[in-house]
């Protein structure tokens, strides 16, 4: 088990609003490096409400969440933003670039954030991701002036610019079409098979999951396989 | 930590939104330009009011008062010290006007250090005689090398030199009011009639002119030797003695000090003209209160402009988040935002506000009563400027405080759900 990547304990959420409504009821599961796991499930299942309270970006829940082997629950909210920053990758199902920036500064503000390398090797750790998911001639647009399957590559080099532990992932081929659902797919297939990558993607596509390493169904809030 | 980072973020957002960001930064700069031209002019204007009467009168002038003797015979008769005696219909003495031992006082006043200076002063009442008319009037006795310095008498002359009552005998400057009453010109005589129902004949030498015209019907200089003679007094005869001191706050106990050292009256400015003061700090208070309330409305510009930015770049915070930005963070590029609207707004208001007031100062402004004055007075005091840029920056920093206080706490799990 040491190479346990993410490992959830009993988490349970409730919504409150309007009424009290038990949206997670005892999720347990753990996942491994390398893994390429898909949650799946019918919308209002939960499985994105799940999601977010892996990513930290929600924190109201009972229950505890491991991140490489780290107790998520008492830490503060920069601390927590500081393990996205480092730990975890995102894309989400509207690719959410800042149209302020370059496509290239897109892909580097989570690396300058990190201030791990100087300014130059974030650059250039940039432009070896846009280049290995074929978008390095893109560089210098503007993030506004790309295409919706491009503007969602970027925002899977964005993703990796800080090696994360895990991306994640929330209907990341919701909005493309086929041809583009296919390269994303690809692409994410590619990341765990060449590189070893952990992927957790949360999806109703379910010619997606099928392709995927390891499915987890979800219905009413539980994991039922 | 990372704030060259955040800087740059917030400069891409600033021009992101370029149109709005100027409007913002002209609303600062316009109230800066405001707040340092008005401040300018209003103090300009102060200082040279205050000036008027300010500058020509002494921090505490000694004399001797008519009035009754404070020791009266009754009350020094042991019989009669045991009550309290009224006594009626009390008269002021014949007390002589002279200040006695003149000699010695300006001696004990050369050795003081709080004394700037001093210039002595007999101060008589006279009738001017124009034809059948006789014009009450008052003649200074002045020194007037020591009146020059201490109190700009020089300035004040509009026509013939200040110097030549001194070397003329007999001569006399008018005040411009009096000599228009009169009819004299320059070089001609007036016959002046004294209490004592003596005539003389003085010799106009120039005009004078203060700014108040009241003054300027009545008053009249001659040296301190002419008048002495036109009374008939010896050349120890002194009425008044004006003292500047080198620092006016400390007149009222120096002023409570000479009057018991020697046993004179003494008056000082503050108690002479207290109104003086009291109208012109509410002058500057009310500068202070309109320019502050014209940076205060900038403020609120500043607010709603990234109350509005907030609300468009909700995705962009949300995306910040999600990457690694803490609220922190978030809440720091929205303050960089702002102050940096506040500092180059604030500088070039600045720079407006010296330009304007620089052309305020070049407009040509001749009035009959300031004859010294050429142009409107302009005070360019650097304590503007320094309130000026230091109070763009605290309200700029307020209005940004309250919406990137809001924008830390944007939920990016709710932006990104709400999709």
């Amino acid at each position: 088990m040491g190479n346990t990547i993410l490992e959830a304990k009993n988490i349970n959420k409730e919504f409150h609003d309007p009424i009290t409504v038990q949206v997670l009821t005892d999720i347990n599961f753990s996942v491994n490096k390398g893994d390429f796991v898909a949650i799946t499930g019918k919308s209002g299942c939960g499985k994105s409400t799940l999601l977010y309270i892996l990513s930290t970006m929600d924190t109201d829940y009972t229950g505890e969440l491991h991140i490489d082997g780290e107790a998520m629950g008492n830490k503060k909210e920069a601390e927590l933003a500081r393990v996205r920053n480092e730990k975890i990758g995102f894309v989400f199902q509207f690719h959410y670039l800042l149209n302020e920036f370059s496509v290239i500064e897109n892909v580097m503000l989570p690396g300058l954030k990190l201030n791990k390398f100087n300014r130059q090797e974030v650059e250039h750790r940039a432009m070896e991701r846009l280049k290995m998911l074929d978008i390095g001639h893109l560089a210098l647009k503007n993030a506004n002036q790309v295409s919706g399957g491009e503007k969602q590559r970027v925002a899977i080099a964005r993703a990796l610019i800080n090696d994360p532990f895990i991306i994640m992932g929330d209907e990341p081929t919701g909005n493309l079409d086929k041809k583009n659902s296919e390269l994303v797919f690809d692409i994410f297939k590619r990341l765990a098979e060449e590189f070893n990558q952990t992927l957790l993607i949360v999806t109703h596509d379910q010619s997606f999951a099928q392709r995927t390493h390891r499915i987890i169904q979800m219905e009413d809030g539980k994991i039922i396989a | 930590m990372n704030l060259s980072l955040i800087i740059s973020i917030a400069k891409s957002l600033l021009l992101a939104r370029w149109k709005q960001t100027l409007v913002a930064a002209i609303g600062v700069t316009f109230s800066i330009t405001m707040f340092i031209t008005l401040l300018s002019f209003m103090t300009g204007l102060n200082d040279l009011l205050d000036g008027l009467i300010l500058n020509r009168t002494p921090h505490v002038r000694l004399y001797n008062d008519i009035k009754p003797s404070e020791h009266q015979p009754i009350n020094m008769d042991t019989a009669y010290s045991g009550g309290h005696n009224f006594i009626q219909s009390i008269k002021s003495g014949n007390s002589r006007q002279e200040i006695y031992n003149s000699a010695t006082i300006m001696r004990t006043l050369n050795n003081d250090t709080r004394v700037a200076g001093y210039a002595p002063k007999i101060i008589t009442q006279v009738f001017f005689n124009d034809g059948s008319i006789d014009i009450s009037g008052v003649v200074n006795g002045i020194d007037v090398e020591a009146e020059t310095r201490l109190f700009h008498f020089a300035d004040y002359i509009i026509a013939g030199n200040a110097a030549d009552i001194s070397r003329q005998a007999n001569s006399i400057v008018l005040g411009k009011g009096l000599a228009d009453k009169l009819l004299v010109n320059i070089g001609d005589v007036v016959q002046v009639t004294t209490a004592k129902g003596e005539l003389f004949p003085l010799k106009v030498v120039g005009y004078f002119q203060s700014g108040l015209q009241e003054l300027d019907k009545v008053q009249s200089y001659a040296s301190i030797a002419t008048v002495q003679k036109l009374m008939g007094k010896p050349g120890n005869f002194i009425t008044d003695i004006q003292i500047k001191l080198t620092n006016l706050e400390i007149a009222p106990p120096v002023a409570k000090e000479y009057a018991s050292l020697f046993n004179v009256d003494a008056e000082d400015i503050q108690t002479a003209n207290s109104q003086f003061e009291t109208g012109s700090s509410i002058r500057t208070l009310i500068s202070y209160a309109v320019g502050i309330t014209l940076l205060i409305v900038a403020g609120f510009g500043i607010y709603n402009i990234l109350n509005m930015m907030i609300y468009e770049k909700m995705d962009s915070i949300a995306i910040l988040k999600a990457t690694g930005f803490s609220g922190r963070d978030v809440k720091r590029i929205f303050i960089v935002i702002a102050i940096s609207i506040g500092f180059f707004g604030g500088l070039v208001g600045l720079l407006f506000g010296f330009g304007l007031s620089y052309g305020i100062d070049q407009i040509p402004f001749n009035t009959a009563s300031l004859p010294t004055i050429k142009t409107y007075p302009i005070n360019y005091n650097p304590m503007f400027y320094v309130i000026g840029s230091s109070f763009s920056l605290i309200t700029t920093y307020m209005a940004g405080w309250f919406p990137s206080r809001k924008a830390s706490k944007v939920d990016p799990v709710v932006i990104i759900r709400g999709k």
